[in-house]
């Protein structure tokens, strides 16, 4: 079982730290994504934020098919509208709104938390590949877990087991604490993030009693969705207020998104979602309307066991009903995750050291790069986003593209540059950056801890302490790879 | 042919990995389906209930193919699990 535990650990590790390391970032998705929009300010209430949004689209994206909006809620200022687009790149168009005036071009054109929350699941890869690669990560992760339990016969011994300076021994009880204190959210999050995907995945249970009849399959398993054709004939949107405050006392709740389809038809159906901030389970409620009349035309609430059980499954995985002190649990628990597959990783490096096998150093300079280069790659995204100005075109392609490009450099630097000196520099750097990274933002944009610690400014000033505390734990790595004897691996 | 120890190793440890990965996988399908059509539910609950089940045999089925004994043993375990399975969901009318 050992031997299973490091090789399973070893194939897709370094896919896998990429996958926690942005799955930790996601955890704070809402508020990455205000905190790269900091011209937004203004809350305003969902209802008339979002009516704010309507009046915007019915202007610029009239022709298209269907509007998603996501409400503003306390964890986030801007409604965000998607819809396709003739006109965009790559046929639709993604973009946050002002929530006063629901214009969108007095914001900087970003992803947001949006693109840690994508990479985590969608790897930058075509459909379906990179959720299918992201399934297998995960299922080889889940096996990794089980067969470290196995392995681990002092389970509560390690617990309080940390003997510091003392190279592969260090390594081991740094993997072993991470990996066994937070062990229920390792496999929690595992098992729902399997969960998550698994339509894509494991198919068959549905196909074994639907066969081809698609239609009855989504109409069974989604009866709250309500559709029907465009009329073919315009007619303008109703009180869309009125139906989303129906819709509120309806759900009982806030109102999480809302999407409008044939907008400008006869057949406008306006559908609101109810949010999910205060509940489990992941899916919610949602009220269907006739747009143009306001009548109600479907209402549903999940009641069923199994299905509401896959909701709840997979509203853990995604946390999102977490409040303040859970949601750092997440956070921290999922860094924990990012910590014992980076420490797995440099601990298959060093217990094979004495091998001098070409193919053992190049799993250790390829770990350099990969595992050590993410932080860096993830710091120059938020870099990126500072120092584009606003007008420059494609701008949120050219923040993306910073953190593959930083990422790559990483990579191509550790296998040029292995052991201590390789992982010292690249620390010292990341460290660098992170902690430059609440200057730049004063500068750039005068909010934060540097710039105006107070007025509203809460979100600013917290980024900030988390970039401190990040540079921080960067610099004392740097530090200790340049002294730890241990570290004289990638020397030969 | 002359195949020494350590290429047999390897060959045992490539056929294995195959086994956990495609016989896994071939395991939590057609278990999916047998318990779809197995389960007294209606048949989109049966169908969540079965995948959330079935998932669970993949990294059940990982682990015991890298316990058994000999890669024999342990293609021989998860080709019988499947084919009980299979010939059940088969049995129960799943289509494909």
């Amino acid at each position: 079982m050992a031997w299973l535990h490091g090789w399973a650990g070893l194939v897709l590790g370094w896919l896998l730290f990429a996958i926690a390391a942005t799955g930790t970032a996601s955890v704070f998705k809402a508020e990455i994504s205000d905190w790269m929009r900091p011209e937004l300010n203004a809350r305003v209430d969902p209802v008339l934020a979002l009516t704010a949004a309507i009046r915007q689209l019915e202007k610029k994206a009239g022709d298209a098919p269907a509007w998603y909006i996501s409400a503003p809620d306390e964890r986030t200022v801007s409604p965000i509208a998607a819809y396709e687009s003739k006109t965009a790149p790559n046929g639709y168009v993604q973009e946050a709104m002002d929530p006063v005036t629901g214009r969108s071009d007095n914001i900087r054109d970003t992803l947001g938390g949006e693109f840690f929350y994508r990479f985590h699941f969608e790897l930058e890869l075509p459909y379906p590949w990179g959720r299918v690669l992201a399934s297998a990560a995960a299922m080889v992760m889940l096996v990794t877990l089980i067969s470290g339990i196995i392995t681990h016969r002092r389970i509560f011994a390690d617990f309080f087991t940390l003997r510091p300076g003392k190279g592969k021994r260090s390594w081991l009880d740094a993997h072993n604490v991470m990996g066994v204190l937070a062990m229920p959210f390792h496999l929690m999050i595992t098992f729902t993030g399997i969960l998550t995907l698994i339509s894509l995945t494991l198919p068959w249970a549905g196909i074994a009693n639907y066969g081809n009849d698609t239609e009855a399959f989504y109409n069974e398993f989604s009866p709250g969705f309500y559709s029907r054709p465009a009329a073919g004939r315009r007619a303008p949107l109703g009180d869309v207020a009125g139906m989303l405050n129906d819709a509120r006392k309806r759900m009982g709740g806030r109102i999480g998104q809302i999407s409008i389809v044939n907008p400008g038809d006869a057949g406008a159906v306006v559908t609101a979602t109810r949010h999910d901030g205060d509940q489990l389970a992941y899916a919610t409620g949602s009220v269907a309307y006739d747009g143009v009349t306001g009548t109600l035309l479907s209402s549903y609430t999940e009641a069923r066991p199994a299905k509401k059980t896959y909701d709840v499954l997979y509203g853990l995985h995604m946390g999102r009903f977490a409040p303040k002190f859970s949601r750092w649990l997440y956070f921290l628990c999922s860094l924990a995750l990012a910590g014992t597959i980076g420490t797995g990783m440099m601990l298959w490096s060093v217990s094979r050291a004495k091998d001098r096998k070409p193919g053992t150093a190049f799993v250790e300079r390829l770990t350099t790069g990969a595992i050590g280069g993410m932080p860096l790659a993830m710091v120059a995204y938020f870099w990126a986003n500072r120092l584009i100005p606003s007008a420059v075109a494609g701008r949120s392609d050219l923040e993306v593209r910073s953190f593959f490009m930083c990422w790559g450099a990483a990579i191509l630097f550790g296998m040029l540059r292995p052991g201590r000196r390789g992982w010292s520099e690249l620390m010292a750097v990341t460290a660098g950056a992170w902690l430059l990274l609440p200057a730049l933002s004063a500068f750039t944009v005068g909010r934060g801890l540097l710039a105006s610690p107070f007025h509203g400014n809460g979100l600013f000033v917290g980024f900030d302490l988390v970039a401190i505390t990040l540079g921080a734990i960067a610099l004392s790595i740097a530090i200790k790879a340049a002294r730890s004897p241990a570290a004289t691996v990638g020397r030969r | 042919m002359n195949i020494t120890g350590a290429t047999r190793y390897r060959i045992a440890v490539a056929s294995r990995v195959i086994a956990a990965v495609l016989g896994g996988y071939m395991l939590a399908a057609t278990l999916s389906m047998a318990l779809a059509r197995a389960l007294p539910m209606t048949r989109e609950e049966a169908t969540t209930t079965a995948t959330l089940l079935a998932v669970l045999s993949l990294p059940a089925a990982a682990l015991w193919v890298f316990a058994a004994r000999s890669a024999w043993g342990a293609w021989a375990g998860i080709v019988l699990a499947t084919t009980a399975s299979g010939m059940a969901a088969w049995l129960l009318g799943a289509s494909i």
